[in-house]
């Protein structure tokens, strides 16, 4: 789960990690006010769940509290498209206004989760700024990363180490220690898979300050922390995608025609790499996860015919344990309730499968029996061509 | 032989008295597997099944020998529960639980790692050694007792690819979905060291995804040390750029993660990689020929549905 870079900063706030001075927006009449605060010379930045935008223009620094007023007219409602969107691009619908500081000195700053060794490590490089991947990919040896160990935690030492290799001294790398200790807290105590703080600035009169923040929660932690759901904005997210989320489905939003239901993500993946093979176009995939139940399966099927750009529906769910018939009448009941007439395939496997196909054949739908993967996709391809020409 | 599990292994389940944990073992118990002894804190003493129930896995060893657990424990209770297993000194724990919080995973691992109980999972559909022994939620009935090792990052995907290599004749030796969670116990490698070494075992199939590095990291042993022909399927190939946030996950893998690239190293390892996941079993009959090896037929064996 993302939370915005101005939730961050609170979060932030509130572990003693100082940030600017800044105020949230959700009018341009709001953000002119909130400039005129700041003396008139600020940053206005576009807030949506992901980075990238200072280059997509989502942040920009004005002088006038009538220029902030003209720039949040522009970005409010505005589909932003970063390298970290995707191509659908995310929606302006609030805005930070911060003051404008005097920056001395950019860092890099995150701790994050290392699949490698298990562990949480920090990351942290005195180059990068919008280009740190560039930097980790060409020059690996100016970005430090140390793993944590989760019974020592970081410690003292380890930060005034990573303090050092940044290039601080005197007082502002022992406010670095501190700040480093301040974020390996937070990441733990708010079950964190990700702190980002990019850039870290040192200012002209030599205070630390985090300009941005970034953080991810773990979702299977969301249940520690009752104030979570009420901290998402669901403006970030697809309807579909929310509605998919209240029933425990992963919905993920595609831009071709063909709706896929799947049950876990490996073969969600390995079914629209088969579809293109063929020459389809998914349109979206749900996955159902590994052990669907009819109910799921229902919920599922309806809102993948939610989606309006969905001309035909690719049901491959390998079913395992779950048995088939059960499978069949929830697709069966969710397209009679919904009235469906779109060609469907369903290939499914696992327990009573001969009867799953006998229920799904004689329900009168426009139906078709995938015996295979491939066979499937070959199916589902055709009956498009057919009824679309 | 097999790796990890067989029909000596003795099974206590952590859970035992929840919906999917009671399911599930009696589903495994059904394919023969020898499950001695539940857990479920609170309720020892009592019988489920004809199971007996105890408080702790530590009385569940001491009474019934059990050596491999297998955990249902729901997630706020799942890192516990793999502790127990580590402190009672178990060989194997397989979690199936998915939704632990990584924040416990990352305590969990450090200490199991330092124990002598190995860990597979979370989130995975467990291990199976056809005809011998079922650990996990995997349907029993595609597998087929033969010589092929299975190691699998996903979960129903695994069942695809069984399917296909049952389907051809390919028997397995034993399949292990390590799980797809960040934090997990048994990788890639560590369980390609055990196919590697294991006398039944001619050859291995691999099942990665996008994301992460661990199928690169496998390529390089693979190419280093593994004695047998590998096969591998990578899903994702076609996946779009999913929406990210920030930048720590892409410095961390060095760029790495895409499939095109995964697909690249394993082939550059002498992997062969199916080019779609319907042909993940003629992969799998491509690097046996390739290696000079002749396509054993499992022994025909009677599909219980």
């Amino acid at each position: 789960m993302n939370i915005h870079e101005y939730q961050a900063k609170e979060i932030f706030n509130a572990f003693g990690i100082p940030v600017p001075r800044s105020r949230v927006a959700l009018t341009a009449d709001q953000v002119e006010r909130a400039a005129k605060e700041m003396g008139g010379h600020c940053v206005i930045k576009a807030q949506i769940y992901a980075g990238g935008r200072g280059k997509a223009g989502g942040v920009k620094v004005v002088h006038h509290p009538e220029q902030a007023n003209d720039v949040a007219k522009e970005l409010f409602g505005k589909k932003l498209v970063t390298n970290q969107t995707g191509p659908q691009g995310l929606k302006v619908r609030r805005i930070l206004v911060e003051e404008a500081v005097e920056i001395a000195r950019e860092f890099y700053l995150s701790i994050t989760l290392d699949r490698q060794s298990s562990r949480y490590c920090l990351i942290a490089s005195a180059e990068g700024g919008m280009e740190i991947e560039e930097v980790a990919r060409k020059s690996p040896e100016k970005i430090h990363v140390l793993t944590i160990d989760p019974f020592t935690g970081l410690r003292p030492y380890q930060a005034r180490k990573i303090a050092l290799a940044l290039g601080l001294s005197g007082v502002v790398c022992e406010d670095c220690v501190e700040l480093l200790l301040n974020l390996y807290k937070c990441c733990l105590e708010k079950d964190c898979f990700l702190v980002e703080i990019n850039p870290l600035v040192v200012t002209k009169a030599g205070w630390l300050l985090a300009m941005d923040g970034k953080m991810t929660f773990d979702d299977n932690a969301v249940y520690r922390h009752r104030e979570y759901p009420d901290m998402m904005d669901y403006s970030q997210l697809d309807p579909l995608e929310i509605t998919a989320g209240k029933y425990d489905l992963a919905y993920i939003k595609l831009d071709g025609n063909i709706g896929c239901m799947v049950n876990g993500a490996g073969l969600a993946m390995a079914t629209l790499d088969v579809l293109k093979e063929f020459g389809g176009e998914p349109a979206n995939f749900l996955d159902v996860g590994g052990g669907a139940t009819r109910e799921k399966v229902a919920e599922a099927f309806k809102i993948i015919l939610e989606d309006c750009d969905v001309a035909a529906v690719f049901v491959n769910i390998f079913g395992g344990i779950m048995r088939c018939d059960v499978i069949a009448q929830g697709i069966i009941e969710a397209a009679g309730e919904v009235k469906c007439l779109l060609p469907i395939v369903v290939r499914m496997d696992g327990s009573h499968v001969e009867e799953g196909k006998k229920l799904l054949l004689e329900s009168g739908l426009n139906v078709q029996i995938g015996t295979t993967l491939g066979d499937g996709a070959k199916k589902i391809v055709a009956m498009l061509a057919q009824g679309g020409n | 032989m097999s790796i990890l599990i067989d029909k000596s292994s003795k099974i206590v389940v952590q859970g035992i008295t929840g919906r999917s944990g009671l399911f599930h073992t009696q589903q495994c118990r059904a394919y023969g597997t020898n499950i001695v002894a539940g857990v479920t804190p609170g309720k020892g003493g009592i019988h489920i099944d004809g199971i007996p129930v105890f408080n702790t896995v530590e009385e569940a060893v001491r009474y019934t020998k059990a050596n491999v657990s297998m955990i249902f424990v729901p997630p706020p209770g799942a890192a516990d529960a793999i502790l127990e297993s580590c402190a009672a000194g178990l060989d194997l724990a397989v979690c199936i639980t998915e939704g632990i919080p990584v924040r416990d995973m990352v305590l969990a691992r450090a200490v199991q790692a330092d124990s002598r109980t190995r860990l597979v999972g979370p989130n995975c559909p467990g291990v199976i050694t056809p005809g011998q022994c079922k650990l996990g939620i995997m349907p029993g009935y595609i597998h087929k007792p033969g010589t092929i090792g299975v190691v699998s990052r996903s979960g129903t995907l695994t069942y695809e690819a069984v399917k296909q290599l049952s389907d051809m004749g390919l028997g397995q030796s034993t399949c292990v979905g390590i799980g797809g969670d960040p934090i997990i116990g048994m990788k890639f490698i560590d369980v390609l060291e055990l196919f590697n070494s294991d006398p039944q075992t001619e050859a291995v199939f691999m099942i990665g995804e996008i994301g992460g590095g661990a199928e690169e990291e496998a390529a390089v042993w693979i190419k280093e040390h593994m004695k047998k022909p590998v096969a591998a399927f990578i899903a994702g190939v076609t996946a779009p750029p999913g929406k990210r946030m920030g930048h720590a996950g892409a410095i961390i893998t060095g760029g790495k993660g895409k499939a095109e690239d995964k697909i690249r190293t394993l082939q550059e390892c002498g992997v062969t990689v199916a080019t779609s996941p319907t042909r993940m079993g003629e992969a799998m009959q491509e690097a046996l020929k390739a290696a000079g090896k002749t396509v054993k037929k499992a022994p025909a064996r009677k599909v219980k549905k």
